[in-house]
């Protein structure tokens, strides 16, 4: 495994897989985002409560799970670049954190939209849409504090050690729902015995939760492409790579 | 070569001297104090002197009082040992990082952590919090400050390097400190209701014990990053 597994610890091999993966990650992206999205939009029944207005849940549960998933890859990253000192593992970090503060944000959004028709308010102070929104803050921490210094080889360091610390908010949002009296639903499809949504919704739902983590895939692998280019940039095969244009 | 000593006289002596140089510029300790103080003192004044309305939200002020006032002396936690060298020498010494770090998280608490523990009865009482939860304000502040001092502590870690650390550290550091601030806050509630609190100072307390074994690792290896 350590021997298969090395080798990517070279930017260049890593560079290289990330070309490789790139088109699985876009290909399950567009086509599972496509189906799901006209499958959960334009076909799925109509709650019988909500009515049509539930439809949000096909961009607001997936990007909130996405945001939380980012952030645990983030920290795994993170863990990995600091144990093995693996600078890819550090630009991984780096390539992460604005992505997942853009799926916590969408999720932030698409859930004030949903709670004006159904909780009459944009925004409640309620546990788990704080606790969302102490992710987004945490991503800005580790954002600000790369950007900080000068050297980005402490940089990365430093923020590495930021998103490990910063993992102790990912119970608190999982388990808000159930330590706070709270307006939010409890989780409907996380259960591991039967699920409390209907298939005919499900199906869509979980099509698209699989579509946005390949998003997520996707921008993150071109943030790291770009990253490691950036700090390997003097070295002879990116001015190969770039001389073959 | 020099004499090794005892990991206690090493801790005592890191202790010893962060107190006496805080004692030695009074502002380090009284500035936090002040402004804890004052902050407290704005309330009432913005949001009217209603007894019943200061009650209910006196839990909450004087906690967000005391996030914001130890916020003050973060920044000078290692500040002033990274610029005279004195952090590069403890980092290269024999002894581990971590002892030396927590000595001086607890200089910190004791300056400024403390201060505000053995002050908040007499805010409580201004701010017309009833009899019962005053036990509880001053234990959730006894078993929560060490605790920001210790999170607060890894931001300064992190950004003792940085020319302009303080406005980032109060963003790196807050958003760790919202648990502290949900439970300590949610004790005293529980407590104006007569109930038993107990529940919510266990989770402060084991947070504050699981703090103290890891936050150490995680604060030298900041000022480690940090340094070199």
């Amino acid at each position: 495994m350590w021997k298969w597994l090395h080798p990517y610890a070279k930017a260049e091999r890593a560079y290289q897989l990330c070309n490789t993966l790139m088109p699985y990650f876009a290909v399950v992206a567009v086509v599972c985002i496509v189906i799901g999205w006209v499958w959960g939009l334009a076909y799925a029944p109509a709650d019988y409560q909500q009515k049509d207005s539930y439809r949000i849940i096909f961009i607001h549960v997936p990007s909130a799970i996405l945001s939380m998933g980012a952030y645990s890859s983030m920290a795994i990253a993170a863990i990995i670049a600091l144990v093995w000192q693996i600078r890819n593992a550090e630009l991984a970090v780096i390539s992460l954190a604005p992505v997942g503060a853009a799926m916590t944000a969408i999720a932030l959004i698409t859930g004030a939209a949903w709670g004006k028709p159904m909780w009459g308010a944009w925004w409640v102070w309620d546990a788990r849409l704080t606790s969302e929104l102490i992710l987004l803050f945490l991503y800005f921490g580790v954002i600000s504090l790369y950007h900080a210094f000068e050297d980005k080889k402490v940089a990365g360091r430093a923020a590495s050690i930021l998103a490990i610390v910063g993992v102790i908010n990912l119970p608190i949002i999982h388990f808000s729902v159930e330590w706070w009296n709270t307006l939010h639903q409890g989780s409907t499809i996380t259960k591991f015995d039967t699920s409390a949504i209907d298939p005919s919704m499900l199906w869509p739902l979980l099509i698209n939760i699989v579509g946005f983590a390949g998003f997520v895939g996707v921008v993150t692998l071109m943030r790291l492409k770009n990253e490691i280019l950036r700090c390997e940039q003097h070295r002879p095969w990116v001015r190969d790579l770039v001389s073959r244009g | 070569m020099s004499v090794q000593h005892s990991y206690w006289q090493l801790f005592k002596s890191v202790y010893c001297k962060d107190v006496t140089l805080a004692f030695r510029q009074r502002a380090e300790i009284f500035n936090p104090l002040l402004f804890f103080v004052i902050v407290i003192t704005l309330f009432p004044l913005a949001i009217g002197p209603e007894p019943a309305l200061l009650a209910r939200m006196a839990a909450g002020i004087i906690w967000v009082a005391a996030l914001l006032s130890t916020m003050l002396g973060l920044d000078k936690l290692f500040r002033d040992d990274y610029n005279d060298g004195s952090l590069e020498q403890l980092l290269a010494s024999p002894y581990p990082m971590s002892l030396t770090v927590i000595a001086k998280v607890c200089a910190h608490w004791t300056t400024s952590g403390l201060p505000m523990v053995v002050l908040s009865p007499l805010f409580a009482l201004l701010m017309n919090l009833e009899q019962q939860a005053l036990g509880a304000t001053v234990l959730t502040l006894l078993v929560g400050t060490p605790l920001l001092s210790l999170i607060g502590a890894i931001g300064a870690g992190l950004t003792v390097g940085l020319q302009k650390g303080g406005l980032l550290l109060s963003l790196l550091v807050l958003p760790l400190y919202i648990p502290v601030l949900i439970f300590a806050t949610s004790a005293i509630d529980t407590s104006m209701m007569t109930l038993p609190y107990g529940g919510q100072l266990a989770i402060l307390g084991a947070m504050l014990a699981v703090g103290i074994i890891t936050a150490p690792f995680a604060i030298s290896s900041a000022l480690r990053v940090s340094v070199s």
